[in-house]
């Protein structure tokens, strides 16, 4: 990937060329996903001048959808707050190298337990108690539905990757069952879901706005991460086992006991997202209840390199492009399809762009004296 | 040596630059047909570098190689082996299913479509004769032993054509016996007409096999002398750039009570085969316990089953008074074993951690750097910056990613954690290997205290003289057995190379079956 520099004949060459880069940069880190949105925006360009679109109009119109008023606002925010909260626990594993893909069927089981709570644990329960009490179901049901592949890993080597994705489409279809079902509403004209969850089962909301108390805990949550990371030994260990299991071994660290631990926070996560989702928005669990927030939370994981406040700004950014993206479809008549053709050129740019630039840089190498034009070539 | 022909390697001002590392810094080096030239120099010296710069691995940031007089480009290890250069690098590059003339065949991809390998093998026989090189061309690798891989990369490369040979420390994984065979050979080699360039930072070996000695240090030339001008002391100057003592145990040792007993221990390797079938070993307090052997005779897994990273099958380990086979890791910490194992980068740190975190990898749920579940940091960071001071660690920056120091200060700061802990047996496993002479001496020094303040130390290595420099004892590994174990001050060099290549003196040589088996392993 060497680029020549244009020079006379008699000028020896002086050359911009990539190097491996033996030292993380800072700056990099800021760099990166500022030219990947750059780079995002310029391919998105191409495809959209080819469907005769605007595309300085087209992502105006974005921008405005997420952003642009209090009502995209706080649509904005309550589609982040399941990104938020999943990410989260992902990221806690992925920390540690255990790559929990199965944060959609935790997110079910979570809203499936904090269904059931509701409906038929504590139908009459007041608010202080219930909601309480959903919020530990959602943590139990999602932190269990993790443990079956945490434990496989931890004692039988089952790879991790393949049950946790697998177990999704039993969760869902878990959830398929009961709607259509025992927990179908006889009321419901047919349609596939339960009973309204009662009152008492609402999650408390921000004003008049749609924005409820789950974002709350998916900023405790990411706090809580952020000082556990940096204060206990548990954070230490997990930290160590994700850089070099090995030595983690040679430390006398638990790590199988770790990989079970991780994967119930990560699961436990994902299960309060699914009862926040269902206490905050939907108050009742039919079908369909997740449009992916699962799987769109790795990308989320990743983009904030698995660090918790960066999980704060990169599920809003997200939730920003879902919500921006169907405005698209809706004010400007574009197909469907391109709003996830912009998310996808945008996560494929930043992780060429902060992998890229992670481990190399540009260095100039001048062999002899470059002459003026070749500079003036540089420069550019 | 006809200096007055031209040299059949020149390399002019060098130049190569990783990241912040002048790694060569204008470094010119000439190289004559029919003499073995060393490149001497410490770890990070920039030796291996110019060589990979010759073989066509690196390409220089500056300056330029002539071969024969005539300029080239060296793009990749093949343009350099067309130009009849040839690198044998310290981890062979075999394929272990197929047989030798097999492995010769695969590099050559000049032959096209055909594999010839009876061609090959015919060519294999001739050049193993010419050189003194023995060599069976239709042995599977996975029966050689390391030194008749070594050859196999040998003959392989003359195959080819190669003229120019470098070899990156050769004997690194040799038996003594092995080492001296290969500088016989490589003085033949050179008689004939061949180049060879040896890299090295042992000066005994390069003064034995060298015509001429080039120095480096810090990406530089010092200076090139002739070996039968040289002596020790001057090479080992030109090198660390002062004079270097290496600490001796010269006191005899005054061993306290036993404080380590293993007897009868079973430890099966990473693929399941017993490594271990039954050791004995006892270490006093205040006294070195040397262990020799060439790798991979179950050294690691005796290591690691007595630093508790590695189940024990059988048999016991005590530590004074209390049984530790079978106990958890944490145990045998709190017990006091510390460990310094092989790999560093591997095991013993965490490249991506910092340094301050990495100095209490085995101690972080203890007294004073936990409190409950909550890690001290502040304490933490306080000691890390002790131990970069005692130890005179560079960079001395605690957040420094520990994958980023040299290896003689990871090595610095390994030594210095665990013994950091005050342990009753320190278990060290290389501790100078990849390590600068400067560090070396540190490193003795820290282990020759150690002993005197009443810590057992068991000393594994390959490096005979380091054993022979520190132990009070001395026993070698050979097949999970140990064998032979003697006092040091009647311990010979002779023989205990040869109970590393299996032959007890005394004893003809008869393999057991079992043993045969369980070579056909590596």
């Amino acid at each position: 990937m060497a680029v020549s520099a244009q020079t006379t004949p008699s000028v020896r060459r002086a050359r911009l060329r990539i190097e491996r880069r033996f030292t993380p940069s800072r700056v990099t880190q800021v760099v990166a996903p500022l030219l990947a949105l750059v780079l995002a925006l310029l391919i998105g360009s191409i495809v959209l001048l080819a469907l005769r679109a605007n595309p300085i109009t087209v992502y105006r119109a974005m921008v405005l959808g997420a952003f642009g008023s209090v009502y995209a606002l706080e649509e904005t925010l309550v589609k982040a707050t399941p990104l938020l909260l999943i990410a989260l626990g992902l990221g806690v594993a992925y920390r540690m190298r255990v790559w929990n893909i199965g944060g959609e069927g935790q997110f079910y089981l979570g809203a499936i337990a904090a269904t059931g709570t509701a409906l038929f644990i504590l139908p009459t329960a007041p608010a202080l108690i219930l909601i309480p009490a959903m919020l530990l179901a959602g943590f139990l049901g999602g932190a269990a539905w993790a443990l079956i592949p945490g434990l496989l890993r931890a004692w039988a080597g089952v790879n991790e990757i393949i049950t946790s994705l697998m177990l999704n489409y039993v969760a869902i279809l878990l959830s398929e069952y009961l709607v259509h079902g025992p927990w179908k509403n006889p009321q419901g004209y047919g349609f596939p879901g339960t009973r309204e969850l009662p009152d008492a089962a609402s999650l408390p909301r921000l004003g008049t706005t749609n924005i409820h108390l789950g974002l709350a805990f998916g900023i405790i949550a990411a706090a809580l991460l952020w000082a556990v990371f940096r204060w206990t030994r548990w954070g230490y260990e997990i930290r160590v086992i994700g850089e070099n299991v090995r030595a983690a071994h040679y430390a006398g660290m638990p790590v199988a006991r770790n990989i079970v631990l991780v994967m119930l926070v990560s699961g436990g996560l994902a299960g309060i997202a699914g009862m926040s989702e269902l206490a905050g928005v939907a108050h009742q669990l039919q079908r369909n209840f997740s449009p992916g927030y699962g799987y769109t939370a790795i990308i989320v994981a990743w983009l904030a390199q698995l660090n918790p406040w960066a999980t704060i700004v990169a599920a809003v950014l997200f939730a920003g492009l879902l919500v921006g993206g169907d405005q698209l479809q809706m004010s400007l008549g574009l197909p469907a399809a391109i709003a996830p053709m912009l998310q996808g050129t945008m996560i494929l740019c930043y992780l060429l762009c902060t992998e890229v630039l992670r481990r190399y840089r540009l260095t100039w190498t001048r062999q002899h004296t470059p002459s003026a034009s070749a500079v003036s070539a540089l420069a550019e | 040596m006809a200096s007055e022909a031209c040299p059949a390697v020149e390399m002019v001002t060098i130049t190569k630059r990783f990241g912040d590392v002048l790694a060569n810094d204008a470094i010119s080096f000439r190289a004559w047909a029919g003499e073995v030239h060393a490149l001497l120099g410490e770890n990070g010296a920039g030796k291996s570098t110019l060589m990979s710069i010759l073989a066509g691995l690196y390409r220089p940031d500056a300056g330029h190689i002539l071969i024969d007089g005539k300029p080239v480009t060296l793009r990749s290890p093949r343009d350099a082996i067309r130009l009849g250069i040839g690198m044998v690098y310290q981890h062979f590059m075999l394929v272990d299913a197929l047989t030798v003339a097999e492995n010769v065949v695969l590099g050559a991809r000049e032959h096209g479509l055909w594999l010839d390998t009876a061609k090959v093998s015919r060519q294999l026989r001739q050049l193993s004769e010419q050189y003194g090189l023995p060599v069976a061309p239709e042995t599977p690798v996975w029966q050689l032993s390391l030194g008749e891989r070594q050859r196999v990369e040998i003959v392989r490369l003359l195959c080819y054509g190669a003229r120019v040979l470098i070899f990156d420390e050769p004997t690194a994984v040799l038996t003594p016996q092995e080492s001296a065979q290969l500088l016989t050979t490589l003085r033949a080699m050179a008689a004939q007409g061949l180049c060879i360039i040896f890299i090295s930072h042992k000066l005994r070996e390069v003064l034995a096999v060298a015509d001429r000695i080039t120095v480096l240090r810090r990406g530089q030339v010092v200076g090139t002398v002739a070996a039968h001008e040289a002596d020790q002391r001057e090479l080992a100057r030109m090198m660390v750039g002062r004079d270097v003592v290496l600490p001796e145990r010269r006191t005899p040792a005054t061993p306290g009570p036993v404080l380590l007993t293993v007897s009868g221990l079973h430890v099966h390797d990473d693929r399941g085969r017993l490594a271990i079938p039954g050791l004995d070993l006892t270490v006093h307090a205040g006294e070195i316990v040397g262990i020799a052997g060439v790798a991979g005779n179950g050294q690691r897994e005796l290591a690691e089953a007595l630093a508790g990273v590695r189940r024990v099958a059988r048999g016991s380990i005590r530590l004074g008074d209390r049984e530790l086979a079978g106990r958890p890791p944490r145990d045998f910490i709190a017990a006091g074993i510390s460990y310094v194992p092989e790999d560093r980068l591997g095991t013993g740190l965490v490249g991506g951690l910092p340094v301050w975190e990495n100095a209490v990898l085995r101690a972080y749920q203890r007294q004073p750097y936990a409190q409950g579940p909550v890690l001290r940091r502040p304490m933490i960071r306080r000691f890390a910056e002790d131990l970069v001071q005692i130890y005179q660690i560079v960079p001395s920056r605690v957040d420094v990613p520990v994958g980023m120091l040299s290896g003689g200060n990871q090595q610095k700061l390994l030594l210095g954690r665990e013994l950091a802990q005050h342990p009753r047996l320190l278990i060290a496993m290389h501790p100078t290997r990849g390590v600068d002479i400067g560090a070396i001496e540190a490193i003795y020094q820290l282990l020759l205290e150690q002993r005197a303040a009443g810590v057992g130390i068991l000393l594994i290595s390959e490096d005979l003289d380091e054993i022979l420099a520190l132990s009070d004892r001395i026993g070698v590994m050979y097949e999970g057995r140990l064998v032979g174990m003697v006092p040091a001050e009647t311990a010979e060099r002779e023989q205990l190379g040869l109970l590393m290549a299996g032959i007890v003196p005394g004893t003809t040589v008869t393999a057991s079956p079992s043993a045969s088996t369980e070579q056909a392993g590596w």
